[in-house]
């Protein structure tokens, strides 16, 4: 049975991104939130340590700052014009969220509380800067509380615990969604104008991952089935200091706040790698600097696979006020106490810079010529602005979601108020219907979760924080496999409701076509920038490569990529060094 | 060495283990409780469930290796596996926790799986979350302010900011509302999960909704079916004292005017 919908404008997710497109969206036009999720379960809630403006209200500061620091941390592959509107903007974006009831930190004259992060400077590069507002280390679970509090005032109409499977296009434009409801196993067609992504990363497709269960690209997947390239893939945030083993987040605010990392001989290595900002360098080298440290033998940990987060010294008003999540994930995680003993860490896959192509206004475009898609939009993590480029700063991504989550909801809701509702293809959920069919009717095949072990497995061995040119052509060869015993996976549950395990195939395919443009893309990338490292290539070669990559999806299933200039500005590409 | 170092020093070679990555595993018996209304109708059956896991998995990886190498019908919600989303609450050992928080070596050889109680079960650890989300929209959960907005932020000292921190940290897992005996007997209550979002804004010196909200709970689903059982604060897997909140909810309905 399928059941049709009609509305104007849809997101999909419910994250920050997603819930601030909703809105904007559903005070203009009539509008729906589909997710897979009940919505404050996205994943935007584990964000930690804080969203960067430049208030100036602890110390003196200027958006132009921001806007220099974070094209400097993208290593230059940053389109320029969007980071200076993110950072012009976020002033605003904070104040909103205030007068929203997000209970920020307080100064001791009661305005929002600053603090330091990593690659946030005072006038180019002079000193870190408080810049970082924050809900001690929950600001992210402040932002989808305050975000889902005021769609909840709105009456917004949300469709929890629905899977978009299929995006449905006519005539090149954007004509709705097909998704699965997992209650009943039922599918829906949902007939709207415009249709808001707001997916999330894909994490997911490495072992060690700060990323939830759920991240597994689906947005990106989607769209990428549907011939919509996929930009920049190959720089992945790998965050310096995840749980050892698990990967969990200990943010990056605990350096913010004094915490340092030790190497096995109690040396505090940072200061060799990045004099002058030390601890508080970009995640990229931080991470490639943990990897060096354990390369030459002074790994920390009987293993000697990892390093020391060491906030040993650090105030205990401190450690209890601003910190207290983090300490807590030592305590049930590791069984440590922050307070008296070292905390073991290693770099943890975090965040896609990557993703869907998009505008500034959220509107998904294609090719070298950013031709829009009429109708269809992309904002946060699953979208690429570029405002992050070869490497996010931190606090960055909070800042993302509210920005261009609310550009994205305006200008999709302008484009519905507008717009004369689309034509649905025939049979518009037939290619979902076959696949789950086909799935449900298979007696026997491969275990996906030896599938999806293998991809976490080998991504982790193979283009992780260094690559190569042997790792990733390696690679490369798995996923092929990988993608043909996917082609024979088994779901042992056959029935309709709450069939999870139907779900997370659905997911492990979405994560291999990722993999399989990450991998494209970073082979074909021969040089080192920002998150992407290739050993065999160690330097950043702006005369090549001061390009964004597009990787399509062939209809013989092979990846065709093409590149196209990033948008520069002011800044000119130097040196790297903090 | 007293008791007490010796203590420390146990702490010490435990986490040097953890952090050795130390791979002997353990055997752990999972009892769960099955609901499966496509297989056996209205009946719920027991199932168990013996799986090898490193006593530092999370309970959570327990339930996956089942799902994922023994019976993939198992139904049950998760997302970030470290306690912030809320999706897998559950009864475990008799007690709601997230099975994301609870570790294997805190439980084996044999721990007990069943949903979290009160609400409709729909399959397996899945209930039907809308009965308990109903509640929280009931006591409207965003700031009210008329009173219009400055150009930057409002202003709100530390001491104001501090009053409602703890209960800024539920994350509506239901852990606390679905532990709570009077909820069991009448879901009509709106349940600690609830009153410890109304006391969130209750008490946030920007909100000018507290008398609508205390109006709501002075009702005869609100705070005062509360009998101080503490269930709910033991439940709460961010630490929240749900149960003062509810307190203070119900001192200042009696004795405070708004």
């Amino acid at each position: 049975m399928t059941t049709f919908h009609t509305y104007d404008t849809l997101i999909v997710g419910a994250g920050g991104a997603g819930l601030r497109a909703a809105i904007e969206a559903s005070d203009r036009v009539r509008t729906a939130v589909i997710s897979k999720l009940y919505p404050t379960r996205s994943h935007t809630g584990t964000a930690q340590g804080g969203m960067c403006a430049a208030l100036a209200n602890v110390e003196e500061d200027s958006p132009e700052w921001h806007a220099f620091d974070t094209v400097k941390g993208g290593d230059y592959l940053v389109d320029q014009p969007a980071a200076k509107l993110m950072c012009e903007e976020a002033v605003h974006a904070v104040y909103e969220l205030e007068h929203w009831g997000l209970p920020f930190n307080r100064t001791p004259e009661g305005k929002i509380d600053q603090r330091r992060f990593g690659g946030h400077t005072r006038n180019h590069g002079e000193a870190p800067v408080k810049r970082a507002c924050f809900a001690a280390d929950r600001t992210g679970h402040m932002i989808l509380q305050t975000l889902y509090q005021q769609c909840v005032k709105r009456n917004v109409r949300f469709f929890n615990e629905f899977y978009v499977l299929d995006q449905l296009m006519v005539d090149g434009a954007c004509a709705g969604v097909v998704a699965y409801e997992l209650a009943t196993g039922e599918l829906h067609v949902f007939r709207a104008k415009s249709v808001v992504y707001a997916t999330g990363g894909y994490g997911r497709m490495f072992k060690v991952s700060s990323n939830a269960h759920t991240l597994t690209g689906d947005g990106p997947a989607v769209l990428f089935r549907r011939g919509i390239p996929l930009e920049d893939m190959e720089f992945f945030q790998f965050h310096p200091t995840g749980v050892y083993k698990m990967g969990i987040l200990l943010s990056e605010a605990v350096r913010g706040e004094g915490g340092v990392l030790l190497n096995s001989e109690d040396e505090r290595f940072m200061e060799r790698y990045a004099p002058t900002v030390k601890d508080l360098a970009p995640r990229d080298m931080v991470s490639r600097a943990i990897f060096q440290e354990i390369r030459e033998g002074r790994g920390a940990g009987p293993n000697r696979d990892a390093v020391w987060l060491d906030v040993r010294h650090l105030p205990r008003d401190v450690i209890e006020e601003k910190l207290p999540d983090v300490t807590e994930f030592a305590r049930v995680y590791l069984g440590v106490e922050p307070t008296r003993e070292l905390v073991p860490i290693q770099p943890t896959a975090h965040y896609a810079m990557g993703g869907i192509p998009t505008n500034v206004d959220g509107q998904v475009v294609l090719g070298q010529d950013e031709t829009p898609v009429p109708g269809l939009y992309a904002a946060g993590e699953c979208a690429c602005v570029s405002v992050h480029g070869a490497n996010r700063l931190g606090t960055n991504s909070l800042l993302d979601i509210v920005v261009f989550g609310k550009r994205g909801g305006k200008h999709a809701a302008a484009f519905a108020a507008d717009a004369e509702l689309p034509e649905l293809p025939e049979r518009p959920e037939g290619s979902v219907r076959d696949t789950v069919n086909g799935l449900l009717n298979r007696p026997e095949g491969a275990n996906a979760a030896d599938i999806r072990n293998e991809l976490q497995d080998s991504m982790q061995d193979l283009a992780f924080v260094v690559r190569t040119e042997e790792s990733l052509r390696k690679m490369q060869e798995i996923l092929v496999g990988l993608g043909e015993r996917f082609e024979r996976v088994y779901v042992q549950d056959s029935g309709a409701v709450f069939n999870t395990e139907l779900m997370e195939v659905m997911e492990l395919g979405f994560l291999l076509d990722c993999a399989d443009a990450l991998v494209a893309a970073a082979l074909a990338r021969d040089e080192s920038r920002g998150g992407h490292y290739r050993e065999d290539h160690p330097l950043r070669d702006d005369a090549n490569w001061l390009q964004h990559s597009l990787a399509y999806r062939q209809d013989d299933g092979s990846i065709r990529l093409e590149h196209k200039p990033v948008k520069l500005g002011p800044y000119v590409p130097m040196e790297r060094k903090y | 060495m007293d008791t007490t170092e010796r203590g420390l020093g146990e702490v010490l070679e435990g986490s040097d283990q953890r952090a050795a990555g130390a791979t002997h595993r353990v055997t752990l018996t999972l009892k769960i409780r099955r609901f499966n209304p496509e297989l056996r109708g209205q009946e719920s059956w027991w199932d168990e469930f013996e799986i090898q896991a490193d006593p530092d998995d999370r309970l959570l990886d327990a339930l996956h290796q089942v799902k994922w190498y023994h019976d993939g019908t198992l139904a049950l919600r998760r997302s970030c596996a470290h306690g912030i989303c809320g999706s897998d609450a559950m009864m475990i050992d008799g007690k709601n926790r997230l099975a994301c928080k609870v570790i294997v070596r805190d439980v084996v050889p044999k721990v007990t799986v069943e949903p979290i109680r009160g609400l409709p079960v729909l399959k397996d650890l899945i209930v039907d979350m809308e009965p308990f989300f109903a509640g929280y929209r009931s006591v409207l959960p965003y700031l009210i302010n008329d009173s219009g907005e400055p150009d930057a932020e409002r202003l709100q000292s530390p001491e104001d900011r501090h009053r409602f921190d703890d209960t800024t940290k539920c994350i509506l897992c239901a852990a606390c509302t679905t532990s709570c005996p009077i909820f069991w007997g009448d879901q009509e209550y709106v349940g600690p999960a609830a009153i410890v979002n109304a006391h969130r804004f209750i008490y946030d010196s920007r909100d000018e909704g507290a008398e609508e909200r205390m109006k709501i709970l002075a009702d005869k689903t609100g705070v005062f079916r509360c009998r101080t059982t503490f269930n709910c604060t033991d439940a709460c897997p961010r630490g929240i004292e749900v149960t003062k909140a509810i307190q203070d909810v119900k001192r200042s309905i009696l004795f405070e005017r708004f």
